[in-house]
């Protein structure tokens, strides 16, 4: 049996002879011994289609690897990459470095998210507030029996929640959220987006208990409608219309 | 008392009171600004029985709308189980010392007690 | 920077400049609401020296007869044009009136409940903030 004598040399995921440059700005933060976020800056090659991911990846192949970023499908699918760039919320996948019109490009952690070190951050109380909302079809006849048929829908019926299940469940909305940015017990804007996906499904019944959970002090009401949400959501999920909806039906708008 | 019926009643409050406020201006600027503001002219209006039901229920309804806008910026600042308590007591108690003053206010000078 | 949450903070919510006119509104909402309660109360107090007769309110008229006070008082005005337009706006928004009808998204993703007629609600309460405290100048200098 041959053996592998060396490690291949890795292929750049970017062509280093590009023209283009910019400076790539990366927080770094340890929370175990750091006691504020200092900026590490590269310049990095870059070409029409480099996206900030394929940016920080490089650096982290040829200048320092020790940076930390959480990501995954590279695709904007998996929600795992969300971090501030150039101050707003956004998929470093999704993002391309020639569509932000800047020569320096700086990259943040998410906002109110803990975080883990560098641009990695902590996502349990998304997902507790996630599964609070009881994010599963409740029905009073729990069991299916064989013989029985799955539940039909129309397409008119599955048009109302279709946009509110494309949730990646990236945090971007909760982040760029202002209530989010002072209350830590604030359901959020994905929770609550996706309390209405489920109370619009023509097969679910837990409207009223889902209500109940929202109708808190630090619920639904905490929504203003200032809509910075629905404009950082990379799937087009809309929060910022899922929640007034959803608050139609406390208001008695809609039954 | 829940989330929905206080908020319920933060929408009531605001749409009631943007029509009686819209009639106190007017009173005023019909009246001519500065003439509306004139003792005798403040006074006629508070011995009219009418418009000073009309304040005191702008009184009540801008204090219940005002301190309860209070609360919820208040609640979104900081959290805590203590905190929030104050902050929603200490927003019923200066809600309720407010229509108190504003009250004697007007019942007094209603009365003729001036 | 907080270890434990990483919240933006009061900076953070309150900056206006990232989000578009919809954040700007929520931002004048909060400062226009605060701003009316402290108005609100000074007028309480303002309107109770009628007790104190004709020489008592007289005198007290005259502190706020000034330059200052009209001017305070025409922010005052924008502040409650502002405040009503604006809240009539996000109270419909809040009923579920005007955000728009959920249907599948195609990118670019412009959120439908981020619609012109609430730009065009929030762009006319402050045109009108402006025009009515523009006329209260008129009415208060102009005697």
């Amino acid at each position: 049996m041959a053996q592998v004598s060396g490690i291949a040399d890795e292929q750049t995921s970017t062509p280093l002879s590009s023209s283009n440059t910019i400076l790539l700005r990366i927080s770094r933060f340890n929370p175990e011994h750091d006691d504020s976020s200092q900026f590490m800056e590269f310049t990095v090659p870059y070409e029409r289609w480099t996206t900030v991911l394929e940016a920080i990846l490089d650096v982290k192949k040829h200048f320092d690897h020790s940076v930390a970023v959480r990501y995954s499908c590279r695709q904007a699918t998996c929600g795992s990459c969300g971090m501030m760039i150039n101050g707003k919320p956004r998929l470093a996948c999704f993002t391309k470095i020639s569509e932000l019109n800047s020569n320096v490009v700086t990259v943040e952690p998410m906002n109110n998210f803990p975080i883990i070190r560098d641009l990695a951050v902590k996502f349990e109380r998304l997902f507790d507030t996630h599964q609070k909302i009881k994010p599963y079809l409740i029905r009073d006849d729990s069991e299916l029996v064989s013989d029985e048929r799955e539940f039909l829908q129309s397409p008119e019926e599955v048009e109302q929640y279709i946009q509110f299940a494309n949730c990646i469940k990236c945090g971007l909305c909760n982040s760029a959220c202002p209530t989010m940015a002072t209350d830590s017990s604030f359901v959020g804007p994905q929770a609550l987006a996706q309390a209405y996906r489920y109370v619009a499904d023509s097969r679910d019944k837990g409207k009223d208990s889902r209500l109940k959970i929202i109708d808190d002090s630090h619920g639904i009401w905490r929504c203003h409608f200032a809509g910075s949400c629905s404009q950082v959501c990379p799937k087009g999920v809309d929060p910022a219309m899922g929640i007034q909806l959803l608050r139609g039906y406390l208001l008695g708008f809609r039954s | 008392m829940r989330e929905s019926t206080i908020m319920k009643i933060h929408y009531g409050t605001a749409l009631a009171a943007v029509a009686l406020v819209a009639v106190h201006i007017l009173m005023r600027l019909t009246q001519g600004f500065a003439e509306s503001l004139e003792y005798e002219s403040v006074l006629a209006n508070y011995k009219f029985i009418p418009y000073a039901a009309m304040l005191e229920l702008i009184l009540i309804l801008l204090a219940v709308h005002g301190f309860n806008g209070l609360r919820v910026i208040l609640l979104e600042l900081k959290q805590g189980r203590s905190y929030e308590k104050a902050v929603s007591y200490g927003c019923l108690a200066a809600m309720i010392a407010l229509i108190a003053y504003g009250s004697r206010t007007i019942i007094m000078t209603n009365m003729g007690m001036v | 920077m907080t270890q434990d949450e990483h919240k933006e903070g009061i900076k953070g919510m309150v900056n206006p400049g990232r989000y578009g006119i919809e954040r700007v509104a929520y931002w004048l909402m909060r400062l226009s609401g605060l701003g009316l309660l402290a108005y609100f109360i000074g007028h309480i107090y303002e309107t109770s020296n009628i007790l104190r007769g004709q020489v008592g309110w007289t005198e007290f008229l005259e502190l706020t007869q000034t330059t200052e006070g009209h001017a305070i008082l025409a922010i005052v005005i924008a502040m409650c044009v502002f405040h009503t337009v604006n809240g009539i706006r996000v109270m419909l928004g809040h009923g579920g009136i005007g955000v728009g009808k959920p249907a599948r998204p195609d990118y670019p993703y412009d959120p439908a409940s981020q619609n012109y007629r609430h730009k065009i609600g929030i762009y006319s309460a402050i045109v009108l903030a402006a025009v009515a405290m523009m006329y209260g100048l008129a009415v208060m200098f102009g005697e």
